[in-house]
């Protein structure tokens, strides 16, 4: 079941430097959600945010809530290993676990739950990598080290970890930053076989994929240096790229920004 | 050029592609040369000496082998060829004393390294006999290691952990403090503690217990700064990786990070355990020493390799010196076969997860 998340008067910190501002958001659940804007604009600042992955670095701070279908994720009682298994987290850069086998990625997030037959794993591994358009390069090498694969089949096999564990959320900062035109394809098309089931956000720096893949799109900016970011405008995809309400996304979505 | 934004020519000179090289065998000819020379110079003048004759054509060499780099390849290969044999010839230094400490044990202890030796105790053996062996001091030495290996592992590896992974602050600097202090402390401190503390104050007898307590003192800085390194090496974007899966973060440190980081855990904890196992002082302050085979290391005396070895070297007997080269050898070849079986056990743990 994908879910909803809503998003109201969020401000980031990084002890005392506010790097992200009053951000505002409704996220649909099965819709694919772009977020774009320049370099260093607060964009991985925010997606972090929610699923509570920065409060592994230290002295970062959030104001503001985050629901997920009406629960608070930042509630005192809320667990964040919890709200991490609902939301799930692809990253730019590929994080396969060196001493792990390809198989043994993929289940590392099945495996704490509960103990499984092996014959569940082995269908949901190759359920997962099917997914992740990666189970016929690997189908006959699953005992491997994941680290010997290449950067692109290293991201799909991060996507495939990710979604075996069934998030109800789905967070990719930048998932094809490091990949090819073709693996790029196959992974948005992953992401439009996925938002059949879950909600997706997607950060990324590339227009054209913004506007094939999501349904709706955010625009982060910042008005200068040292300025927190801001949501300066979240309207359907389409609208924001034939007729943005604000000036600014205009010029950065038509490449005149500065 | 003119003002403005006009780019100013470079004045570096666009260089050939090709140049002389110095064929593989001109090395072989510089150095049989050279050595060669400065051995007629020893025969003719008053120069004179094994050691002062390796020093001069060592030097010789790198100093002639750079000049006639120099003059057929040019200033740049020379300077790279002259770091290259500088390089070289530290690393035959360091080679030296190495390979002649074992070399020399071997040679000194093969004599002596036969069954008997390695199965025997020097229960009635008196210091001319040329039986008797070191049996009794294997089994003291592996016990008190293998006890204090015991201990000081999981107390290292988590202390490591503790301070790369929870601690965020005064505390963990006070630690990190304490252990470095630690790293120097003198073998023989460890060992007058432990008397004091142990033996003195809670009137606990001799015991490889002891002893083992006296190591476990001086192997826990080692463990502690290899793991904490190597635990730091691990890069957060595993852990991350991890946290986003849902996993918790014992788990992550458990089936992640440590499983990342173990072969220089593993490294770590074989330099602590290969420090103590010739270690002499604190072993004799506080196990004491015996003849005869105590399987028991919770009670009594017992023998240990390095102290078997300072008493067998101290005769003034031929056949005693001789046992104390096999002692030696014997604590060398088991330190050397831990390495090895340590080695197996990292790989092996590293392909699965
Ligand atoms: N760990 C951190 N500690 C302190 N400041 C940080 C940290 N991570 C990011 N920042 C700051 O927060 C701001 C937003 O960074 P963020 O990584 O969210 O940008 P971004 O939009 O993802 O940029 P990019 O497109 O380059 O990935 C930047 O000013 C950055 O310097
Ligand atoms: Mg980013």
């Amino acid at each position: 079941m994908a879910k909803r998340i809503d998003v109201s008067g969020l401000n980031v910190f990084y002890s005392k430097f506010l790097a992200v501002q009053d951000v505002s958001i409704a996220i649909e659940p099965r819709t694919v959600t772009a977020l774009i804007g320049p370099s260093g604009c607060g964009k991985s600042t925010f997606l972090r945010t929610l699923n509570r992955m920065h409060e592994v670095i230290p002295r970062a701070r959030v104001e503001g809530k985050v629901m997920l279908d009406g629960e608070d994720i930042y509630a005192a009682d809320v667990d964040p290993v919890n709200v991490r298994r609902t939301i799930g987290m692809v990253f730019q850069k590929p994080n396969p676990f060196p001493t792990m086998s390809i198989y043994d990625n993929v289940v590392a997030g099945l495996r704490l739950q509960r103990r499984w037959k092996e014959a569940e794993l082995d269908t949901i591994v190759e359920r997962s990598l099917r997914s992740a358009n990666l189970w016929a390069e690997v189908e006959d090498r699953l005992g491997k080290p994941g680290a010997g694969l290449s950067g692109g089949q290293q991201q799909r096999l991060c996507i495939a970890r990710a979604i075996a564990v069934e998030p109800q959320v789905l967070l990719m900062d930048e998932p094809c930053s490091a990949l090819d035109p073709i693996s790029t394809l196959a992974i948005e098309d992953l992401i439009g076989e996925l938002k059949e089931r879950y909600t997706i956000v997607i950060v990324t720096h590339n227009m054209q994929q913004a506007a094939r893949v999501s349904d709706r799109t955010g625009f982060f900016n910042l008005a200068g240096v040292g300025q927190p970011g801001r949501l300066i405008e979240y309207d359907d995809t389409e609208r924001i790229f034939t007729n943005p309400n604000e000036k600014k996304t205009e010029e950065y979505i038509t490449g005149r920004f500065g | 050029m003119t003002t403005s934004a006009g780019i100013a020519p470079s004045p570096l000179r666009s260089q050939p592609l090709r140049g002389n090289r110095l064929p593989a065998w001109s090395f072989f000819a510089v150095a049989v040369a050279v050595f060669a020379v400065t051995a007629g110079a020893f025969a003719v003048t008053k120069l004179s000496g094994t050691v002062d004759y390796f020093v001069l054509a060592v030097a010789a060499y790198v100093v002639i082998q750079s000049a006639v780099a120099w003059a057929v390849e040019g200033r740049r290969h020379a300077k790279d060829r002259f770091a290259t044999l500088l390089v070289g010839v530290a690393f035959l230094v360091a080679l030296v004393p190495l390979v002649g400490i074992v070399g020399y044990t071997i040679h000194r202890g093969l004599t002596r390294f036969d069954v008997t030796f390695l199965t025997h105790s020097m229960r009635n053996v008196a210091e001319q006999d040329p039986n008797g062996g070191a049996y009794h001091a294997i089994i003291g030495t592996v016990e008190q290691v293998a006890i204090a290996t015991i201990i000081a592992v999981p107390f290292g590896v988590f202390v490591a952990i503790y301070l790369v992974e929870y601690s965020r602050g005064k505390f963990g600097q006070l630690v990190s403090f304490i252990v470095d202090v630690m790293t120097g402390l003198p073998s023989i401190v460890a060992g007058l503690f432990i008397y004091a503390l142990w033996i003195l104050d809670l009137h606990q007898g001799y015991s490889g217990l002891a002893g083992s307590l006296a190591l476990v003192i001086l192997m826990l800085p080692t463990i502690v700064r290899t793991s904490e390194e190597m635990l730091k090496l691990v890069p957060d974007s595993l852990r991350e990786g991890s946290y986003a899966l849902g996993v918790p973060k014992w788990r992550t440190i458990v089936r992640v990070v440590l499983p990342t980081a173990l072969p220089g855990v593993v490294t770590g904890v074989m330099l602590a355990i290969a420090r103590v196992f010739g270690e002499t002082a604190p072993v004799l302050l506080v196990i004491g020493t015996s003849a005869s085979i105590n399987y028991n290391p919770f009670s009594g005396s017992q023998g240990s390799l390095p102290v078997f070895i300072y008493n067998e070297a101290q005769q003034a007997n031929a056949t005693a010196i001789t046992r104390a080269w096999a002692g030696a050898l014997t604590l060398i070849a088991i330190v050397m076969l831990l390495n090895i079986v340590a080695r197996f056990i990292a790989r092996f743990a590293r392909v699965r997860g």
